[in-house]
C-alpha cells in the first residue's frame, strides 16, 4: 500500500481550503492539499461580486462595523444561523480583506471625489472624502443596510484564488492535484486520512494524517440546472456522510440565485443589482417595487428569487423553448461602467448569448447556487462526532448562513473560516497522533474490493442514466418552492435511486483516467447527499429562508428553531434535529423585513429580548455590550479590534 | 431544422501499451446554443464513455478546457458550434502540455513549475502589515491596472500558440511574462528592475520572444501580452539597469 504522511490534510483546493493549509504551514506544520483539478480552477475562481468585510471606507459605508455586519447576516439567514459564528465572522472580516492587499489582491480603491451612480433607477452623484483616497471600496449587495461588499471589478473571487494559491506555492505547500478522496479512514471516534484515487493513474493511495479538513464546496450539481461549476458534486459531504458518525446539518438549506442566465444557468453577479441594474417582465416592466417597496431588486436573494418565481406564474414571464424567463437591465448603468466593472458579465453575454449587455437586456431566472448546509461542525469547524476531522468553507454547516445566505459572505466565509479553523485545525494537529496505518490497510482494502466489484459487473443500471434521473428529481421536486406531496415523491425516488445505484455497471473497464469510473463512484454519494436534502425539506414543516414551504408559509420558531442533522445509517438516512438556544442570542428572533410579518414566536424569545434591552442599557460601549450580551471565542491573534478611517485603535 | 455535426476528435491513451494516436468521427445533432461543452458532454454520455476531456466552471471563467479547435486554441467552454458553418469541427489537445489522454492535458503541473520559477507571488516590501489596521492605501488606476493583467486564467492557450515555445521548452512564454509584469507592476511588491533581469533577461525571457503574437491573437481574456512583453523589454533594457 503507498501511503503518504502529512500532519494535516486537506481536501479542496479552492480558497477555504487554501487557506487552511496557510494557517497550518505557517505555524510550522507538515500540510497537504488534494485537488481534483489545479487549485488555481477552484469554483472560488467564479465569485464575482465580492466579499462582505465592514471597512466602512467608502463613504456610503461611513457608520458600518461588526454590528451591522452581524445584524445584516442573521436576520439574512432568517434566524437560521449560530449566531456566535456569525459573531466571529463579522469580527475576522475585515482583517481577512486587509491580508488578502497585502498578499496581492489588488481590489478596487475609494477615488476621491464626485461620481455617478445609479441608486434605484436613478442617477446619484456620490461624492467620496479626500481622505479615503486609495483605500479599499466597496459596493451595494441585497440584504445589506450599508456599501459593504469589497471587490476587484468583478473578478474578486479569481483575484483572491490567485493571491491565495501564489501564498500556498510561495510557501512550498504541495498540492496533489487530480486526485480525489473516496473515502475517510476513521475507526468510529477519530479520522485518520483518506483513501485517495488517482484521476490519472487510478491507484489507490492511503493519505494518513493527524487532521482531516473537508473543503470541498458545496453540492449544486445534485440538480440538472445550478450555476455551480461541474465539480460542485457533493461528494465531500459524501464521504463524510458515509462514514455514518458525521451528519449534514441543515442540507434542505438551498439557495437560489435570482439571476443566472437561460438555459445554461451561468450567473451573472448580484452586483449588477448592485450596481443599479433593475428586473423587467414580460412587458418590459418594473416589478420588485411592487413586491418589496422598500429593498426592491436588493431584497435577500431568497426574496427576489421568489418574488420573480411568483411573477412568472402570474403569466409574466418570457416565452422562450426553456420555459419563462425574466430580464435583467443594466443598460441604464451606461457602457463605460459595464466595461470597467462588469466585464465577466459582459464577457459570458457575449459568448453564451450573443449580446451586449450595454444595448440588450439579459434573460434570467432564479438557479440552483449554494449550499447553506453541510458537514456539520462545531464553532471550531470540527465535526462533533468524528475527532479530526474538520470542515470548512461551503462544505461545511459551520453555520453563519442559516437558511439564507447573502451575497458576499460566501466569499468571506472561504477565507475568514479558513483563518479560523485553520488556527483550530494546526492546534488539533498538536493534539492528535499520526493516522494509524493498520487502519488505513483495512479501509483500503474494502475500497479496492469495492472498485473490483464495480469493474466485473457486467449488467446494471448506467451511470449516466441514473445521474440524470437524480438531477431531473431534485430540479422539479426539491425547487425554490417546496411542497410535502412533492417532496415524497421526491423521496421516494431517489430511494429507488439508491438502491439502483447499487448495481452500476461500467462499460469501460479501463483502472486508469476512466470518466465512467470516476462518474459512478461520485454517483452513489451524491444520491445519498440528494436524499439528505430531499428528506430534511420533507420533515422542515415551516418556511424559513431559502427553505419555502407552500403548505407551510410560516416560519415557525415555536416548532422549528432548530437545525437539522442527516446521518446515515443502515442505507437510509436518519434525521436528528439540535435546538438552537434562544436564551443564547444576541438579536432574538424577529421580523426580518420582507413581506407579511407571519412567524410563530418562540416562548423564551420575549423574555430574551427584556434580557437583551437590559444589557443594552446598561453599557454604552458597544464591545463591552457585545461581550455581555453574548461571548464569543476567537484564536488570540484574531482578537484585537479592527480600525476604521478616523478611529484610533 | 437542426444539422448533424461532425466531430473530428484526437484519441491517444499514453497510459495504454500500444495505443496509436489517431482521430475518431462521432456524429451528434445541434441543439440551439450548443457549445463545445454541451457536444462533448453529449457524446462522452450517449457514444462513448472513454472520452477524456475537461471542464471545471464551463463558463469561461476558470481556464481548464482549452483546447484547438479547428486549428485555434480557445475554450471550448465558450465556442458555440453554430460558429462552424461546416458543421465540421476538429478537437486537438493543446500542444506543449503532458498528454494525459484524447483532450486532456495537464496545465496544472506546468503553470505550478512555472509559477516556482519565476517567483510568481507578491514579494511584499512590508513583511509584517497589521491587518487590524487601515490598509495601505493605492492609487485606483494602479489597482485597476494590476487587476488588468491579473485577469489571466492559465488556460495555456499563449503557451500552445507561441512558436518559440513550440521550439524550447525552457521558454517562459506569454503567461508567465503577464505574471512578471504583473508584480513589477505592483508598487507593493519589493523586486526591481535587476532582480526581474535575472529572472526574464535571457532568450529563455523576453529577448527570445519572436514577437509573432499568437499569445495576444489566441488569449481568451484578450491581456495585452503585446504591450507587456514590450514593458518589460523596455524596463529590463533601461540605462538605470545596465550600468
Amino acid at each position: 500500500m503507498k501511503t503518504i504522511y502529512t500532519d494535516a490534510l486537506v481536501i479542496g483546493g479552492g480558497l477555504a481550503g487554501l487557506r487552511v493549509a496557510i494557517a497550518c504551514k505557517e505555524r510550522g506544520l507538515n500540510t497537504l492539499v488534494l485537488s481534483l483539478i489545479p487549485a488555481k480552477r477552484s469554483h472560488s475562481a467564479a465569485a464575482q461580486g465580492g466579499m462582505q468585510a465592514s471597512l466602512g471606507n467608502s463613504v456610503k459605508g461611513v457608520g458600518d462595523n461588526e454590528d451591522v455586519h452581524f445584524q445584516d447576516t442573521v436576520k439574512g439567514s432568517d434566524w437560521g444561523c449560530d449566531q456566535k459564528v456569525a459573531r466571529m465572522f463579522s469580527h475576522v472580516a475585515p482583517k481577512a480583506v486587509r491580508q488578502a492587499a497585502a498578499w496581492g489582491v489588488p481590489w478596487s480603491r475609494v477615488q476621491k471625489g464626485d461620481r455617478k451612480a445609479i441608486v434605484n433607477a436613478e442617477e446619484v452623484t456620490i461624492t467620496e472624502p479626500e481622505e479615503a483616497h486609495g483605500l479599499i471600496t466597496a459596493r451595494d449587495f441585497g440584504g445589506t443596510k450599508k456599501w459593504r461588499t469589497c471587490y476587484t471589478a468583478d473578478g474578486t473571487g479569481h483575484s483572491m484564488l490567485y493571491a491565495m494559491d501564489n501564498k500556498a506555492i510561495s510557501l512550498g505547500i504541495p498540492v496533489h492535484e487530480r486526485k480525489e478522496a473516496i473515502a475517510l479512514i476513521e475507526d468510529g471516534e477519530r479520522c485518520h486520512g483518506a483513501i485517495v484515487r488517482d484521476l490519472i493513474t487510478g491507484e489507490l493511495v492511503a493519505y494518513l494524517a493527524r487532521t482531516t479538513t473537508i473543503a470541498t464546496g458545496g453540492y449544486g450539481r445534485l440538480w440538472s440546472v445550478s450555476t455551480n461549476a461541474i465539480i460542485c458534486e457533493g461528494t465531500g459531504q459524501g464521504i463524510a456522510l458515509e462514514t455514518g458518525k458525521v451528519a449534514l446539518g441543515n442540507p434542505e438549506a438551498i439557495q437560489f440565485h435570482p439571476t443566472a442566465i437561460v438555459p445554461v444557468g451561468i450567473l451573472t453577479t448580484e452586483g449588477c443589482r448592485g450596481d443599479g441594474g433593475i428586473l423587467r417582465d414580460k412587458d418590459g416592466y418594473r416589478f420588485m417595487p411592487d413586491y418589496e417597496p422598500e429593498k426592491k431588486e436588493l431584497a435577500s436573494r431568497d426574496v427576489v428569487s421568489r418574488r420573480m418565481t411568483e411573477h412568472m406564474r402570474k403569466g409574466k414571464g418570457v416565452d422562450s423553448p426553456y420555459g419563462p424567463h425574466l430580464w435583467l437591465d443594466i443598460t441604464l448603468l451606461g457602457r463605460e461602467h459595464i466595461e470597467k466593472n462588469l466585464r465577466e458579465v459582459q464577457e459570458i453575454c457575449q459568448y453564451f448569448l450573443g449580446i451586449d449587455p450595454a444595448e440588450d437586456w439579459i434573460p434570467v431566472r432564479p438557479t440552483q447556487h449554494y449550499s447553506m448546509g453541510g458537514i456539520r461542525t462545531d464553532e471550531q469547524g470540527e465535526a462533533p462526532n468524528l475527532k479530526g476531522l474538520f470542515s470548512v468553507g461551503e462544505a461545511a454547516c459551520w453555520d453563519m448562513h442559516g437558511f439564507n445566505r447573502l451575497g458576499g459572505n460566501s466569499l468571506a466565509e472561504t477565507v475568514v473560516a479558513g483563518m479560523i479553523v485553520g488556527e483550530y485545525v494546526a492546534d488539533a494537529c498538536q493534539r492528535y497522533d499520526m493516522g494509524n496505518q493498520a487502519l488505513a490497510q483495512q479501509c483500503l482494502n474494502r475500497e479496492q474490493a469495492d472498485l473490483d466489484r464495480l469493474l466485473a459487473r457486467e449488467e446494471g443500471e448506467n451511470p449516466f442514466t441514473l445521474r440524470q434521473e437524480m438531477e431531473a428529481i431534485m430540479m422539479d421536486k426539491v425547487g425554490i418552492f417546496r411542497t410535502g406531496e412533492e417532496l415524497a415523491k421526491a423521496v421516494a425516488e431517489l430511494k429507488s435511486l439508491a438502491d439502483r445505484s447499487e448495481n452500476l455497471v461500467v462499460n469501460n473497464k479501463k483502472r486508469h483516467a476512466n470518466p465512467e469510473l470516476v462518474a459512478a463512484i461520485r454517483l452513489r454519494k451524491m444520491i445519498k447527499v440528494a436524499l439528505a436534502v430531499a428528506m430534511g425539506a420533507e420533515a422542515r414543516t415551516e418556511s424559513r429562508g431559502a427553505h419555502s414551504r407552500e403548505d407551510y408559509p410560516q416560519r415557525n420558531d415555536r416548532d422549528w428553531l432548530k437545525r437539522t442533522l442527516a446521518f446515515w445509517r443502515d442505507h437510509g438516512i436518519d434525521l436528528e434535529y439540535e435546538e438552537l438556544d434562544v436564551n443564547e442570542m444576541e438579536l432574538p428572533p424577529g421580523y426580518r423585513g420582507y413581506g407579511e410579518d407571519n412567524a410563530i414566536a418562540h416562548p423564551d424569545t420575549d423574555r430574551r429580548l427584556q434580557e437583551v434591552e437590559a444589557i443594552a442599557k446598561e453599557f454604552s460601549d458597544r464591545h463591552q455590550r457585545q461581550q455581555q450580551t453574548m461571548a464569543f471565542e476567537l484564536p488570540v491573534k484574531f482578537k484585537p479590534k479592527n480600525q476604521r478611517r478616523g478611529e484610533d485603535l | 431544422m437542426s444539422r448533424t455535426l461532425t466531430f473530428r476528435i484526437f484519441r491517444y491513451d499514453p497510459q495504454l501499451p500500444g495505443d496509436k494516436p489517431m482521430m475518431q468521427e462521432y456524429q451528434l445533432q445541434e441543439a440551439p446554443g450548443m457549445t463545445v461543452f454541451i457536444a462533448l458532454n453529449l457524446l462522452r454520455e450517449q457514444q462513448d464513455p472513454t472520452l477524456q476531456f475537461d471542464f471545471v466552471c464551463r463558463a469561461g471563467i476558470c481556464g481548464s478546457c482549452a483546447m484547438v479547435i479547428n486549428g485555434l486554441p480557445t475554450l471550448a467552454c465558450r465556442t458555440l458550434t453554430s460558429n462552424f458553418s461546416k458543421g465540421v469541427i476538429t478537437l486537438m489537445p493543446l500542444p506543449g502540455f503532458e498528454l494525459i489522454g484524447d483532450l486532456s492535458v495537464n496545465t496544472g503541473k506546468f503553470m505550478r513549475a512555472l509559477s516556482e520559477r519565476l517567483q510568481a507571488w507578491l514579494n511584499p516590501k512590508e513583511v509584517n502589515q497589521d491587518m487590524h489596521r487601515l490598509e495601505r492605501p493605492m492609487e485606483p488606476e494602479l489597482a485597476d491596472a494590476i487587476y488588468e493583467s491579473e485577469r489571466c486564467i492559465e488556460c495555456g492557450c499563449c503557451v500552445s500558440a507561441c512558436a518559440t515555445a513550440q521550439m524550447r521548452e525552457t521558454f517562459v512564454g506569454a503567461v508567465g511574462f503577464n505574471k512578471v509584469a504583473r508584480f513589477a507592476l505592483d508598487d507593493r511588491d519589493a523586486r526591481d528592475a535587476e532582480e526581474f533581469y535575472h529572472i526574464i533577461g535571457d532568450e529563455d525571457g523576453v529577448f527570445g520572444c519572436m514577437t509573432l503574437l499568437g499569445c495576444q491573437d489566441t488569449c481568451p481574456k484578450n491581456l495585452d501580452h503585446q504591450g507587456q512583453i514590450a514593458y518589460l523589454r523596455r524596463k529590463l533594457s533601461s540605462p538605470e539597469r545596465i550600468i
